[in-house]
């Protein structure tokens, strides 16, 4: 069977992921009640959607095996910018209440900073200074948003 | 007459200083963002948001609606000055437009672009205003079917104009959909995909999802391509186009604000399709084709005024059916909810001031845009020399601050981060996100209109066809799934949406 190898892999991964959100929604989804069509229950509409999803997956996937299908293959990853800028969200969410708005911005920017291949401490450093005084003035003086600014130990 | 008493009432709010003000921030701060490279209006609307929490809910749309323009005329400006679509809708300005500045007219088409962009704020506000009525009261007729068959319409118009293949469009849109689903089921009151995670139980909060997928997994996107700009040093001087430059731009500007006001109105479509169609038309239109892509005036002009027009038009969808018609419009669904207005025939029965002070500030926005681009350009243009890396952890940090000030919570920001994720992978795969986030807001009232209509017709789905409305709204998303599976026009749209 010659025609059956995967020709475009791009679209094949996709028609994959539409594949496993469709199974991981269905299966959740069969916890829940679904009535019938003149009477719904909760399940009976996302069970409708993840058969269409899966529906779609499968076509995108063999849509990817045709002969006539563009070869494609998948394009780099760059797990390392994409670690950092996560990180720095993450930790700017785990840190804001223990160390405050300055303290969390602090890391936010240096971590974010990071990811770029100019990276250099004095630009980083002085960037993080410029930006936690504007945000201060902006969010907090300006805009009076509730934030904690200063570590909770000190408050 | 109504509509004149209307724009009156409109404009009283509108015109209250305090109401000025917030539109005149809204434009400014949207332009300033807008023009920063690599942020369209979707995160510049969405880093923005946080601003307008603390506002009343009028005053918050006036400002959202002017960062909305101004981040679209940003958009332009960077395409002109450096090559570089800040947004899909203005791609087709970069062809001429960065050839005039190269010919050392960047002035003037920066002049082209504000005064064609205001001209077709002008039509399109009243057009606006005009059909507000009428549509709003066609819209009280309709039952569930007829919504439900509307927002499907909606939703594989948005799928077959959005680029890549149309299936995987459709793909993203049933998968927004699903996660929509996330949270309280409004019938039953019971959880469903919320795993007993408390804040899940509203659901997935659209903000952080956006900014997940278009600030954060964006900015990864951008760092890995170190591309440097190529920016145009010349100092910008003359700003006045020539007696010659108004003869070949009016009757564009015209033409593109005719195309722009009726294509935006369509769901799925707005300023993207509106500025490609009229490029085409000017070119087929034009007796010096071959002077496209070399700076003809005409390509600055047209597309300029129809992707205004259609940006503009596209809240009519939005205001009067509730049924938001491009991603933009997704994010002022989120952005209304959060002060508490849920878009649809009722916002102009029962708050006209709000709903008619919104279009009358549109038409300030773009009067404000025009007074404040042409003498602040030079400034915009040296924003354009900020790096990327200072620029970028700026967009951290707004979009981080902006995520934790929906709810003072920082579950959201945690959502924002596997969302990042996410989005990095749908960029690795090239799916397209738009519809992805249009599936999602357009979820639960899908959900809940078939529901209805399942309980009228007793289970029978072939009500939905019977009732003439939705029946041809249906056909119509029939014909639309046929026309792009034949071949000659999957390669036209190929051709006019690869970027």
């Amino acid at each position: 069977m010659k025609g059956l190898a995967i020709r475009n892999h791009r679209a094949f991964a996709s028609g994959v992921l539409f594949l496993a959100f469709a199974v991981f929604f269905f299966a959740t989804a069969l916890q829940y009640p679904a009535g019938t069509a003149a009477k719904m229950g909760p399940g009976y509409f996302p069970r409708l959607l993840a058969i269409v999803l899966a529906a779609i997956g499968l076509v995108v996937m063999f849509g990817a095996m045709k002969p006539a299908a563009d070869r494609q293959a998948l394009r780099k990853w760059d797990l390392k910018g994409l670690a950092w800028i996560t990180g720095s969200v993450i930790l700017f969410g785990a840190l804001l209440f223990p160390l405050g708005l300055v303290g969390a911005l602090f890391v936010l920017i240096v971590v974010s900073s990071r990811a770029s291949s100019e990276f250099t401490w004095i630009g980083a450093l002085t960037n993080a200074a410029v930006l936690i005084v504007l945000c201060l003035a902006v969010f907090v003086y300006g805009l009076g948003l509730p934030l904690p600014v200063w570590p909770s130990l000190l408050t | 007459m109504d509509l004149f008493h209307n724009l009156a009432v409109g404009f009283a709010t509108a015109a209250q200083p305090a109401n000025l003000l917030y539109a005149f921030f809204g434009c400014l701060l949207g332009t300033l963002i807008g023009v920063l490279p690599g942020l369209g209006p979707l995160a510049t609307i969405a880093m923005l948001l946080p601003i307008t929490y603390a506002l009343q809910p009028d005053a918050a749309l006036i400002m959202l609606a002017g960062i909305y323009y101004g981040a679209q005329y940003g958009g332009s400006t960077t395409a002109i000055v450096v090559n570089l679509p800040g947004e899909s809708s203005s791609v087709v300005t970069t062809i001429d437009g960065y050839q005039m500045a190269k010919q050392g007219r960047a002035g003037v088409a920066l002049a082209t672009a504000a005064i064609g962009s205001f001209f077709a704020g002008c039509v399109a506000t009243l057009a606006l205003a005009a059909l507000a009525g009428p549509l709003t009261a066609t819209a009280l007729l309709f039952g569930p079917k007829e919504f439900f068959a509307l927002m499907i319409l909606g939703l594989i118009l948005a799928s077959v104009l959005s680029s890549g293949p149309f299936i995987e469009g459709i793909g993203m849109v049933v998968l927004g959909m699903l996660l929509s689903l996330v949270g309280t089921d409004l019938n039953s009151g019971s959880q469903r995909f919320a795993f007993g995670i408390p804040q899940l139980f509203d659901g997935l909060d659209f903000v952080p999802l956006a900014m997940g997928i278009f600030g954060f997994a964006e900015i990864v996107k951008n760092l890995e391509q170190d591309d440097k700009l190529s920016l145009v040093t010349q100092k910008i001087t003359n700003l006045f186009p020539t007696r010659d430059d108004f003869r070949r731009m009016v009757p564009a500007m015209l033409r593109g604000t005719a195309l722009g006001t009726l294509l935006g109105v369509l769901p799925g479509g707005g300023a993207v399709l509106s500025s490609f169609a009229s490029y085409t038309l000017e070119k087929k239109l034009s007796r010096h084709p071959e002077q496209f892509g070399k700076g003809a005036i005409e390509g600055v002009a047209g597309p300029e005024s129809a992707n205004n027009a259609g940006a503009q038009t596209s809240f009519i969808p939005l205001l009067t059916l509730g049924v938001p018609s491009n991603v933009v419009m997704a994010l002022m669904v989120g952005a209304m909810n959060i002060h508490n207005i849920h878009p649809g025939p009722e916002v102009m029965t029962k708050n006209p001031t709000l709903f008619w002070g919104l279009i009358a500030s549109m038409w300030v926005g773009n009067l404000m845009l025009l007074i404040l681009n042409l003498p602040l350009v030079g400034l915009w243009v040296k924003l354009l020399t900020i790096p990327y890396r200072y620029l970028f952890p700026a967009i951290m940090v707004f979009c981080s601050i902006g995520v934790y000030s929906i709810n003072s919570g920082t579950f959201e920001v945690y959502e924002a981060a596997v969302f990042c994720v996410f989005g990095y992978v749908l960029i690795k795969l090239q799916l397209p996100a738009a519809p992805l986030l249009l599936g999602l807001v357009l979820g639960p009232a899908i959900e809940e209109n078939f529901r209805r209509a399942m309980v009228l017709s007793r289970g029978d789905a072939t009500a939905l066809l019977t009732s003439p409305i939705s029946a041809g709204l249906l056909a119509a998303a029939a014909v639309a799934i046929l026309l792009i599976m034949l071949p000659t026009i999957r390669a036209r749209r190929e051709e006019a949406l690869q970027e």
